[in-house]
């Protein structure tokens, strides 16, 4: 789950890693408001939404008087921002970070994150402070510091040395580094974090270390038994079927394409779309409605997929094994009888009592098209669909 | 033979009692996999469905010589279960579990090195080894006793891939579901040296996917020091960059982790690729008659 930037700062304080002062804002009066408070010379407006690149589309902006602080905040406020990151539609600017501008001496690159292939968190860093860490890495990847971190063991004092001496910032300030460092991380482990990036991290003209930038996100898997970080999730940044798919416990994904498909297992699914794009068409989302597929999920599937214009027919595409088809496509009848499906479907199912269950939808005089296999699936439905975009 | 698991694995299922553990191992047991015990904190000492029930994997193991251990524990206490049976020095653990934080099996994975487990999982099917016995939650009757090791990250798309191979008449000596998170026990690396090492083992299928470089460093082993015949299929050729597609670990990220360079890794390896999962069985059938991998 991601964050805003206000939000990972205020973590960040709360385990005393340095950020700028600074506060969220609605509106331009409260601009105005956190400016004079703040009282330095350059106050630095900041578009809130998840997505990187905001200054280049014109989402971060200089402020050298409280009237103008208030001037750009009614400019970004409702502005749609459009990022690399964002995808073409871009992304509605509903908040902003008003904060001090600080002496900038150095900016610098920091993150932890869980690295895979050492099975473990790991500090990368890199004196490209504001470069996107993924073009470093293909660019001049000899300056990237990486330091795995050993869980059972901690970060060590030598580890910070290493990253200080690596990044050229001379002995003195080991003793800035240590602290920020050991924060950092300890914010890291508590919230159960697979990212906490700052970019960049800034050296300022009095020798402090402090994140201008600050980006975390978090384990799905970990919520549960954080209640109060599953709080900031932002539904105004996600795709509103989405949500809505979250909300049946479907895991589910828009793409653009027109052929909907409703599958069990993640693996499967992403097969699925797979075979969908070489049968000549294109998949309109990733779909997996569990090991264990039921009725209930079918119909919650069924609403999600046909709730998005573009679909133009759907695969159902289930392996059952222990499940009983037969129960699957009494389901799966069902759920179209009950949202008057008026779409063509093409079911291909696997399992125990397979033919019963084709017998099932066969005999419903609904406009289902049974598949033998995955690859006459994909191709019928590509034809009814209308063939490829 | 097969890899892991045969007719001598003699299996604890932690979390006996629960709604999945009882279903399951009611499925292992028809499958004529030995159940030999649960365990479920604080039920010790009771049977649930004729299996003896003990409050801890140690008295478990201790009692009934077990030397195998599955796991059916909800996410949040999963991890300790793994390294219950770790401390029981249970050679085989199997965790079906999905959705265990990452910075949990961060520490399971710390645990596991230097230890003497074989770890598969978690968030993955189990591990079969057709008509010997099965850990796990696959349907046991879609496969059939052979010579075919088999290998994924995916759960369903297992069950595809060996439909097709019992279909065509190719029975499988063991068929390994790793898991879809990005932290696991065992590797595709871990499993191919397995099946390279089995003699009844005379082809391997890898099912791979989006995410990490797994698929990759199995190639590069499979290059140097694998003679039978590999057929490799990756999930997620669509896949959009950034997303995460239903497994945790099936992400492309900072533009790494593509099918495409799992897929190029393959090809230079000598991996008869696959690029429709339809294909699968196929594609094996006509290695194994060619009977040696594609010349490089």
């Amino acid at each position: 789950m991601k964050i805003h930037e206000y939000q990972a700062k205020e973590i960040f304080r709360r385990f005393g890693v340095p950020t700028p002062r600074g506060e969220m804002v609605a509106s331009p009066e409260q601009a105005r408001e956190v400016a004079t408070k703040l009282g330095t010379p350059v106050v630095v407006v900041k578009a809130q939404i998840h997505a990187g690149g905001r200054g280049k589309a014109g989402g971060v902006k200089l402020a050298r008087s409280v009237d103008e602080a208030a001037q750009h905040a009614s400019k970004i406020l409702g502005m749609t921002l459009v990022t690399p990151q964002t995808g073409p539609g871009g992304r509605v600017v509903k908040r902003l970070l008003v904060e001090e501008g600080l002496d900038i001496k150095r900016e610098l690159y920091l993150s932890i994150l869980v690295d895979r292939a050492v099975e473990a968190p790991i500090i990368m860093a890199s004196t490209a402070g504001g470069m996107e860490i993924e073009e470093v890495a293909r660019e001049n990847p000899g300056a990237i510091l990486r330091e795995p971190i050993r869980p059972a063991v901690g970060l060590q004092p030598y580890q910070v040395r290493k990253l200080v001496f690596g990044l050229g910032l001379g002995a003195d300030m080991v003793k800035v580094a240590t602290p920020f460092l050991q924060s950092l991380y300890r914010a890291f482990l508590d919230t159960d974090a697979s990212l906490a990036e700052i970019n960049p991290l800034i050296v300022t003209g009095d020798g402090r270390l402090i994140a201008l930038d600050a980006k975390m996100t978090f384990d799905d898997n970990a919520l549960d038994r954080h209640k109060e970080l599953a709080a900031l999730r932002d539904l105004d940044e996600e795709d509103p079927l989405e949500v809505e798919a979250s909300r049946y416990k479907l895991n589910y994904i828009k793409l653009d394409g027109t052929v909907g498909c409703m599958v069990n297992g993640a693996g499967l699914a992403m097969a699925t779309m797979d075979i969908i794009k070489l049968a000549g068409g294109s998949p309109a989302n990733f779909l997996d409605v569990g090991g264990g597929a039921n009725a209930e999920q079918v119909k919650n599937a069924f609403k999600i997929l046909t709730s998005d214009p573009e679909v133009k027919g759907v695969f159902i595409n289930i392996f059952g094994g222990i499940l009983r088809c037969d129960v699957l496509a009494s389901g799966v009848v069902a759920a179209a009888r009950d949202l008057n499906l008026k779409l063509p479907v093409v079911v291909r199912m696997e399992g125990t009592n397979v033919e019963k269950g084709r017998e099932i939808l066969q005999e419903s005089g609904l406009a289902f098209t049974v598949a033998e296999g995955m690859k006459d699936g994909a191709e019928k439905i590509v034809r009814l669909a209308g063939g490829a975009r | 033979m097969s890899v892991l698991i045969d007719e001598r694995t003699r299996v604890i299922v932690q979390g006996l009692t629960g709604r999945e553990g009882t279903f399951h191992a009611q499925q292992m047991i028809a499958y004529g996999t030995s159940v030999v015990a649960g365990v479920t904190p604080g039920k010790g000492g009771t049977l649930h469905i004729e299996v003896p029930i003990f409050d801890t994997v140690a008295e478990a193991a201790r009692q009934t010589h077990a030397n195998a251990s599955i796991i059916f524990v909800p996410p949040p206490y999963a991890a300790d279960a793994v390294l219950e049976a770790l401390d029981a020095e249970l050679p085989l653990v199997v965790c079906i579990t999905e959705g265990i934080p990452t910075l949990d099996m961060v520490r399971v994975a710390a645990a596991l090195r230097g230890s003497r487990t074989t770890l598969i999982g978690p968030n993955c099917p189990g591990i079969i080894s057709p008509g010997k016995g099965k850990m796990g939650i696959m349907p046991g009757q879609i496969h059939k006793q052979g010579n075919v090791g088999v290998v994924s990250r995916s759960g369903t798309l297992t069950y595809e891939a060996v439909h097709q191979l019992t279909k065509l008449g190719i029975g499988q000596s063991t068929c390994i579901g790793i898991g879809g998170d990005p932290i696991i026990g065992t590797s595709f690396l871990d499993a191919i040296r397995l099946f390279n090492d089995d003699a009844d083992t005379h082809a391997i299928v890898m099912i791979g996917e989006i995410g990490g470089n797994a698929e990759q460093q199995a190639a590069e082993f499979i290059k140097k020091n694998v003679r039978k015949p590999v057929v490799g299929f990756i999930a997620g050729q669509t896949a959009p960059p950034g997303r995460r597609m239903g497994h945790a670990g099936a992400i492309i990220s900072g533009g790494t982790g593509t099918a495409k360079e799992k897929y190029e890794a393959m090809a230079a390896a000598g991996i008869h690729t696959v690029q429709s999962p339809a294909d699968i069985g196929q594609t094996l059938a006509a290695a194994l008659t060619s009977s040696s991998r594609s010349p490089r």
